[in-house]
């Protein structure tokens, strides 16, 4: 098995948007694509931690956000890595319409619907980019 | 009249394991239920991509960061892009004293994680009532 794939989510805590997203990504590294994905904490790159930036500089990156503000795909960038995919919790939700949710501590039905379905594509972009490697 | 600023209450992202889960939950919860007039919160990675705005955060608010590791990164965010906060909450230190065991799953947390989070949100309201002199 070759490096994993480091699927980083925006750290949003003020919106629903950013507990799917995240939601979605434990789910990939943890559970689908267990071994395939890692993830590591947004924060150790907002301080610069030289270690995680060697992470992403040398891995294979998918940048999950919330919001427009895209705090994940800008600090992988500042970090020295590059993204191979990104991913938007708000065009999910445009995609959507009817699964509306506002839930952000515990995600609510429509929430966890959102963050399967957004999980699956992550993890099908895992196994594209796993691809390459081989 | 002397008008309190509301306190911002600064997680930390905590991708990386189940401290970080119980850090943004027991800030939601603070935020949500035990002190919604009185408190408000920023996405932590917002104090490097974000705007002025987001940099004069803690110069507008007194700020309580809540880490779940040893890493501090709210702490140290909060200090190097904004102003020092106004007191600091680490969850290992806290669960450790507690004699409580960190939840095993960083995506959701079991009841006892659940108990744990309020219990936690209940320690950072109290800090949070003595920022605010109260």
């Amino acid at each position: 098995m070759g490096k994993p794939v480091l699927v980083v989510p925006c750290s949003g805590v003020g919106k629903a948007f950013g507990s799917i997203g995240r939601d979605a990504t434990f789910r990939v590294v943890d559970e689908l694509r267990k071994g395939k994905a890692d993830t590591l904490c947004l924060s150790l790159l907002v301080m610069g931690d030289e270690e995680a930036r060697d992470r992403v500089a040398s891995s294979k990156c998918i940048a999950v956000d919330g919001c427009p503000l895209e705090c994940a795909g800008k600090n992988i960038v500042r970090s020295g890595g590059s993204i191979a995919a990104h991913f938007w919790v708000m065009e999910l939700l445009k995609e959507n319409r009817g699964l509306k949710t506002g839930e952000v501590t515990f995600l609510d039905e429509n929430g966890v619907k959102l963050s399967k379905l957004l999980a699956e594509r992550i993890a099908r972009k895992v196994d594209e980019l796993a691809e390459e490697d081989r | 009249m002397n008008i309190k600023p509301k306190v911002g209450v600064v997680s930390c992202s905590g991708e990386c394991c189940s401290l970080g889960t119980l850090s943004r939950v027991a800030t939601r919860l603070v935020l949500e239920e035990y002190r919604p007039d009185v408190t408000v919160t920023i996405c932590l990675p917002l104090f490097l991509a974000g705007e002025l705005e987001e940099h004069g955060f803690a110069k507008e608010h007194p700020t309580i960061a809540v880490d779940g590791c040893g890493k501090l990164c709210a702490r140290k965010a909060i200090a190097r892009y904004s102003k020092e906060p106004a007191d600091s909450v680490v969850v290992e230190d806290i669960l450790g004293q507690w004699g409580i065991e960190a939840p095993a799953s960083r995506r959701e947390l079991d009841d006892e994680g659940v108990e744990a989070a309020r219990r936690l949100a209940q320690e950072i309201s109290g800090r949070i009532d003595g920022i605010r002199g109260e």
